[in-house]
């Protein structure tokens, strides 16, 4: 019997306790008279499929019920079932759009399996923390460690792939096969890479000409090859050297990056550049035995590495591992973006509930007598709670419904905050995971904005609710808890108008950063040079003059240059550097960023050449290597003596300094850079730093002119220097420094509008919680007048009371704001947490929502008529 | 007493279980276990309404007025004083005339279509 008592635990327990009693002593009475041990186990077993659809269809009556009800009186009055729904669709919106996002970069698993055992490996030197690979060191490690169960090297190469019409340019990925094995996703048509593949792949495996393997991706197949099925065993030309694809990778394979298109494989050939310590630009990713731990596998390295540098004192000096799970291999400042993003879409929607919660005790104080008749005809507490609960989950359901639509429409702008290094997809989308939270989030927000008004409004009223004049005092329970969530409502907002401010601020900050070089009318083409083509110095010296003096002559130009990297493009090509006599013991590292120019380069990006002079066509390898150096360069290397004349060593050659221009930022705008050197573009000896040949094309261009006619007539001068020379990334330097601060701005325009929403939603709260509380005390007020209260009199009581509510509820918000601030430290580009002048905004912009807020139902208050507030008594 | 055809109309076609629970009350007020029997033995068997149905179905009947709870009791020796009785009303007898009217039509049109039910 137990048993079945149990299971009628299912039913509502109105229904239990109707008929509860009932159903048990007829289940008694039928086990009493069964004929057997037989039938009295099928009784019981047939029991659960009786009750179990019954009490689904009891359940399903009263909901049929409830929503009639609910139509019914919405019908009447939907003012409040509008709001409602909009303010969650809001609240519900902006949460599910930044979960998508925050899920796919910092919560699900990477699209791999054992994911968790992946790790990126870095070389951790002084002033680095994650440092590329050199090939040797690389190749150390990999033998001398046992933590890990495979080890792959990769770096990536922009390579000219010809294959279907005109040559394009495609994202690659050089790596060692057993990449393949360790990321074990299988290819979607034919094979990956295998060990044996190797011998295709850049950089210049000279005199190596037999076709290779490669890998696409599945953009590129769909894109160059139409999805074709016979791709397999095709020939295609990569740098100009024959390849052939061997497999096709789905469509959710990215690695490194979702930039990377395409994988061939990595060769180490015995060559000077891959024997060279210091030619850092491996980049490794590992996955560790089972069972062993990050923390062994670091501890491992720092065995390894320590026996390396005593191996290789000079080049590997204080040289360990980073070690970093693969997920993680994402920057704090992106992690505290979302943090801040998600945080704030939060607490938009506690304010939406708090808000929501307002509104239905408001009505449920409207609704007490017909609650109150409900109850004296014998609907228990529960069934009323149970109402009130199916009100706010149904309105809270169509708002996130809404919420949803909303959602999808913030999406394309979410997706741009998904940083570039990792392997995962940039498009967010509303997948099961993220529609699972919306539903959570849904249900949560219909039981937090519903429950407390619904055990208030249904508790307790037995005699009172018919009371006509049954009311609260100003201090009365109802009442304090209701100014309870204005006040939390103005906490949380000015909690996140402070963030917002400091985002704005941080911003506007970074903005205003000089880069160093001028980036209004600067047209930037990138020009891809085949290495193999053009692995001649002075077969590019040709290239170059030729295409640099039919620019130049182009009417609306002014001067054109060419240069290995744009700045904050390319943020890498660090070199060290060497001084006779120059002590090792040095708190920064010396290096610099490595730069190989033509003449006019300094002159085109507006870089101001301080003394000495620009480098010269005349610069050759013949000629005595020089270089153009930065101020901070000079500053640090010879603080007391004329740089011009000073020699070092850098770039695999001996310099000396002949002009010292302005510092730039090559990073990006919110890093101080290393120092920078600028090599002339033909002292460089055949073949070596081929990266760093210069392919990006620089016009300076007459201010305001039209940019289309230019780059049409550029592109023609090109095609008819090398009509295979494919044209790519076409951009301005504005756009490139605009990008900087791209992600800054999609975040400090959702924190703010975040921030928008929510203060409006606190001045609703306030707006609302004031008339009805001067609703409730018309007859007060009414007695007031009629005793000789002034109109400023009431005025002032009403406004004292808000401002109570406003300055409580700042008071709060500050703190939490403060404690908010301290956390984001890190985003705000030297913005401090304590910013006076955001706090003075915001405490500003919270006085006027109060006032906003609390103003119509003050001058409601002064315009009552005392006689009529009394009569209605 | 009349009652309004659409508000009947309505309710029909009756669900098994409730017509059942109709025809078991059309004698005599029983209560819920001696529905289940009456039901049990009018079919000899065949249909057995579990305590579930029963008591859902009752509660539906009870919001739509075919049935009410009576306050009358049998003579005390025959009363089962834990149990509560139910009791058909006009509108519930008028309803389970209906149900029967149309259920008669149904087998009508089936014969003429040759649909004997001895064949069935």
């Amino acid at each position: 019997m137990r048993f079945y008592r149990l299971l009628l635990h299912l039913y509502p327990r109105a229904f239990r306790s109707e008929y509860g009693e009932e159903m048990c002593s007829d289940f008694a009475e039928r086990l009493r008279r069964a004929s057997g041990p037989l039938a009295r186990m099928a009784l019981i077993l047939e029991a659960p499929f009786d009750v179990l659809p019954n009490a689904m269809g009891v359940h399903w009556d009263l909901l049929r019920q409830d929503l009639r009800h609910m139509s019914r009186s919405h019908a009447r009055a939907p003012g409040l079932a509008v709001t409602a729904i909009l303010v969650t669709a809001l609240g519900i919106g902006a949460n599910t759009a930044v979960f998508s996002i925050t899920d796919q970069v910092l919560l699900r698993p990477l699209p791999f399996p054992d994911s968790e055992r992946l790790v990126k490996l870095w070389q951790h030197e002084p002033g680095y923390t994650r440092m590329e690979l050199s090939p040797p060191n690389y190749l150390d490690w990999k033998r001398m460690s046992s933590s890990f169960e495979a080890m792959a090297a990769y770096y990536d190469f922009s390579m000219n792939l010809v294959g279907q019409g005109d040559p394009v340019r495609v994202e690659t990925a050089v790596v060692e096969a057993d990449l393949f094995r360790i990321l074990a996703v299988p290819p979607m048509m034919g094979r990956t890479l295998v060990a044996g593949d190797e011998g295709v792949a850049p950089p210049a495996p000279r005199g190596s000409r037999t076709p290779g393997a490669i890998v696409i991706g599945y953009g590129l197949w769909q894109g160059l090859f139409g999805g074709s099925t016979d791709v397999l065993g095709r020939t295609v030309r990569l740098d100009d050297r024959a390849s052939t694809i061997v497999g096709v990778m789905p469509p959710d394979f990215h690695f490194p990056d979702p930039s990377t298109e395409l994988w061939t494989a990595l060769e180490f050939t015995p060559d000077e550049s891959f024997e060279d310590r210091r030619n850092k630009l491996l980049q490794v990713v590992a996955k560790r035995r089972p069972g062993v731990s990050i923390d062994e596998a670091r501890a491992e390295m720092a065995v390894v590495t320590e026996g390396l540098e005593r191996a290789y004192p000079e080049e590997n000096e204080k040289t360990r591992a980073t070690v970093i799970s693969l997920r993680d291999e994402i920057s704090v400042q992106a992690r505290l973006l979302l943090a801040a993003l998600f945080g704030a879409s939060i607490c938009v929607l506690l304010i939406a509930c708090a808000n929501l919660a307002h509104l239905l005790l408001g009505r449920g104080i409207e609704r007490r007598k017909e609650l109150t008749v409900r109850t004296a005809l014998g609907a228990g507490r529960e069934r009323l709670v149970r109402q009130l609960l199916t009100e706010s989950l149904t309105l809270a359901v169509l708002g996130g419904v809404a919420g949803l639509f909303l959602a999808s429409l913030l999406l394309p702008l979410l997706g741009q905050l998904a940083p570039a290094t990792l392997p995962v997809a940039r498009e967010t989308m509303l997948d099961p995971r993220v529609l699972a939270f919306a539903a959570l989030v849904t249900t949560l927000t219909g039981v937090g904005f519903g429950v407390l008004p619904a055990i208030r409004s249904s508790g307790g009223f037995e005699v009172e609710g018919f009371r006509e004049g049954g009311r609260e005092g100003v201090g009365g329970r109802r009442q304090r808890l209701r100014s309870a969530l204005v006040v939390g409502e103005v906490a949380i907002s000015v909690a996140l108008l402070i963030a917002s401010g400091l985002l704005i601020r941080a911003l506007l900050h970074i903005q205003a950063i000089d880069p160093g070089f001028q980036t209004s009318d600067v047209l930037a083409v990138q020009t891809p040079l085949s290495t193999a083509r053009y692995e001649k110095t002075e077969r590019r010296a040709e290239l170059y003059g030729r295409v640099l003096s039919e620019a130049r002559s182009l009417p609306g130009v002014r001067s054109a240059a060419f240069t290995s990297f744009l700045p904050m493009v390319v943020q890498g090509g660090i070199w060290e550097v060497s001084i006779p006599g120059l002590s090792d013991a040095q708190d920064v590292p010396p290096t610099a960023s490595l730069r190989f120019v033509t003449s006019d380069f300094f002159t085109t990006l507006g870089i101001p050449l301080r003394s000495g002079r620009d480098v010269r066509e005349s610069d050759t390898f013949e000629t005595p290597l020089v270089s153009v150096v930065s101020e901070s360069f000079a500053r640090r290397y010879w603080p007391d003596r004329d740089p011009i004349g000073q020699r070092f060593g850098f770039g695999l050659a001996e310099r000396t300094v002949v002009g010292v221009v302005g510092d730039i930022r090559v990073r990006d705008l919110e890093k101080t850079s290393e120092p920078q050197v600028y090599l002339p573009h033909r002292q460089v000896q055949d073949r070596w730093l081929l990266g760093y040949a210069p392919k990006e094309l620089v016009l300076r261009l007459e201010p305001g002119i039209d940019r289309a006619p230019i780059l049409a007539a550029v592109r023609k001068v090109i095609h008819e220097a090398d009509p295979e020379l494919p044209l790519s990334e076409v951009r301005t330097l504005e756009d490139v420094v605009d990008g900087q601060t791209a992600p800054r701005l999609i975040q400090a325009r959702l924190v703010s509008a975040f921030a928008s929403l929510s203060i409006l939603l606190s001045g609703v709260g306030i707006y609302g919680l004031l008339s009805f509380a001067v609703s409730r005390r018309r007859a007060e007020i009414g007695l007031r007048m009629a005793f000789g209260a002034r109109s400023s009199d009431i005025l002032k009581m009403v406004l004292r009371e808000a401002a109570l509510l406003a300055v409580l509820g700042c008071s709060l918000g500050v703190t939490l704001g403060h404690a908010a601030a301290r956390a984001l430290e890190a985003i705000l580009a030297g913005v401090g947490a304590g910013d006076a002048i955001t706090y003075a905004l915001t405490a500003t912009v919270a006085l006027a929502m109060t006032l906003a807020g609390s103003l119509v139902p003050a001058l409601r208050a002064v315009r009552f008529d005392p006689v009529q507030c009394i009569r209605a008594e | 007493m009349v009652h309004d055809p659409a508000d009947i109309d309505a309710l029909l076609p009756l669900p098994e279980a409730t017509f059942h629970i109709l025809l078991a009350l059309a004698d005599s007020d029983r209560h819920g276990y001696a529905i289940i029997q009456d039901v049990s033995d009018r079919t000899s068997g065949e249909v057995t309404l579990g305590a579930g149905t029963l008591y859902r179905s009752i509660q539906r009947m009870l919001e739509q007025g075919l049935i009410v709870e009576t306050r009358d009791r049998p003579a005390p020796e025959l009363d089962d004083e834990r149990r509560r009785y139910y009791r058909i009303t006009p509108f519930g007898a008028a309803v389970a005339g209906a149900e029967s009217r149309r259920l008669a039509r149904l087998v009508r049109l089936a014969r003429a279509r040759g649909f004997s039910p001895k064949t069935a």
